[in-house]
């Protein structure tokens, strides 16, 4: 896994996509490794009851993906500041999110990247989130 | 408002109405906004310290090889120069597990959602989750995190309803008590715009045939008709193309005397059809002055107590459906008089 040196950074410039298949199976991983056990995450039947089409991912999860897909980009020398998500559409079962992003901001003074991620699904945006990560 | 008898039909009430609302809602604002600044809860303190096996489960879940995570070696050799926890993990290491939150009742938050809620703001989704990491976690690290109402806005409208932002800020500190990460939780609690209930639909349609379809015609011309053999005179209902007597062809109508007794009927409670009204009556009424001849039709604006054999009704020709559905289909229906 490369990093991306601040140097070679630019304003615009598109990070590699990230399909996700959004399995049932990848839903409850998420809730389950963020323990977070709120029905609606991983009981189906009850998360219809309640008015939900099915399982949705939580939080915690959209969390993790939007600063993975920073990461896979950015590489081990690099230190995300912050992650500011923005909530959409649920992410339910059956569906695929992609996430795509791009560079909107260079800091030289703090080398930091500002990146505007965007996760949709079939239904819409799933999540928009500005992340500022320091580069090597 | 002081009386909710009164009414706002001049311009100076409908201003003091107007000022009192506004009152209201200041006073609401303002019991609101005392809220603002309350720590919600003791404080937390991590189950766990920061480990691997909780980083693995973390990392496969979201699919992350960032090697930082958990190749020691590769780790050492990064700007991090050690393990460290993915940063997005900053939530799960204070997270309450599978017995759940505690619930304290007398918490500022649970009495800020009860001041919401009296306000009729009781649906809630989440509207954005800002992380600040002021340091990466480091396995052997222990947790504390204590949670502040940031701030809560003005009533706003949104797609969702009315409502108000709520957001509260999760603070993060380790062992050595210095803050290494910050949470910034926004929800919006707010009444659901209220949805129209679905039109209701449309009475089936009669099935007609070449040998009915007159009769329907006849009362969508508001006129009540009993079918007569012009061979025997006999007369005949439901109508049909032949005499069941003398078997003529030939036949001709004549208007019904709306009036009858009830001869039987049937309350229906179920199966429940949508375009009826339940509990649904329907009587079988004997004509007035057409012996043998009886019509099945619902009974409508008649109490349940006042259908007994023989009760006395009035056929009046209505708009099958409510009028604004416009089906243009009419039909008899018994009103059924009182017993006197």
């Amino acid at each position: 896994m490369a990093s991306r040196s601040f140097a070679d950074a630019v304003v615009g410039e598109q990070l590699p996509t990230l399909t996700v298949a959004l399995t049932r199976t990848l839903i409850m991983a998420g809730a389950l490794a963020s323990r977070d056990y709120q029905e609606v995450h991983h009981d189906a039947d009850l998360a219809r009851e309640r008015g939900s089409k099915d399982v949705i991912m939580n939080i915690l999860t959209t969390n993790g993906f939007v600063g993975r897909f920073v990461t896979d980009w950015s590489g081990p020398d690099s230190i995300i500041r912050s992650v500011k998500v923005r909530l959409g559409v649920p992410n339910y079962p059956g569906d695929t999110m992609t996430l795509t992003g791009q560079v909107t901001e260079l800091r030289p003074a703090d080398r930091v990247a500002v990146v505007t991620v965007r996760g949709s699904n079939s239904q819409g945006d799933h999540v928009n989130a500005t992340v500022e990560i320091a580069l090597r | 408002m002081t009386e909710p008898a009164q009414t706002a039909d001049t311009p100076a009430d409908a201003q003091s109405d107007a000022q009192s609302d506004a009152q209201m809602d200041a006073a609401f604002d303002a019991a609101l906004q005392r809220f603002v600044g309350r720590e919600v809860g003791s404080g937390q303190l991590a189950p766990d310290e920061v480990n691997v096996p909780m980083i693995r489960h973390w990392c496969e879940a979201m699919g992350d090889e960032n090697p930082v995570y958990l190749d020691a070696t590769a780790a050492a050799a990064s700007v991090h120069g050690q393990l460290v926890a993915p940063p997005t993990m900053l939530q799960a290491w204070v997270m309450s597990g599978l017995r759940g939150p505690r619930r304290d009742a007398d918490s500022a938050y649970q009495q800020m959602n009860e001041l919401l809620f009296s306000r009729g703001f009781t649906s809630v989704v989440a509207t954005n989750c800002e992380q600040t990491y002021h340091r990466y976690l480091h396995p052997g690290d222990t947790l504390s995190m204590r949670t502040v109402i940031d701030s809560i806005s003005p009533q706003k409208t949104t797609a969702l309803g009315t409502g108000h932002f709520v957001s509260t800020r999760q603070d993060y500190f380790d062992a050595a008590g210095e803050l290494v990460g910050s949470m910034l939780f926004r929800i919006i609690r707010f009444r659901p715009a209220a949805k129209a209930p679905p039109p209701r639909p449309l009475r089936p349609e009669a099935a007609t045939t070449l040998d009915i379809k007159w009769w329907f015609d006849a009362l969508n011309s508001s006129e009540l008709r009993v079918q007569r053999c012009t061979d025997c005179s006999r007369l005949r209902h439901p109508p049909g193309p032949m005499c069941p007597a003398c078997h003529s062809l030939a036949w001709d109508c004549l208007p019904a005397t709306p009036t009858g007794s009830i001869h039987s009927f049937v309350v229906v409670h179920y199966p429940v059809v949508a375009s009826f009204d339940y509990p649904l009556p329907i009587v079988l009424v004997d004509l007035d002055a057409m012996p043998g001849i009886r019509m099945v039709m619902n009974a409508v604006d008649s109490s349940l107590e006042s259908l007994q054999v023989g009760a006395r009704v009035r056929i009046e020709i209505r708009e099958a459906d409510d009028p604004s559905a416009k089906s243009g289909t009419r039909l008899p229906f018994a009103i059924v008089e009182p017993k006197s």
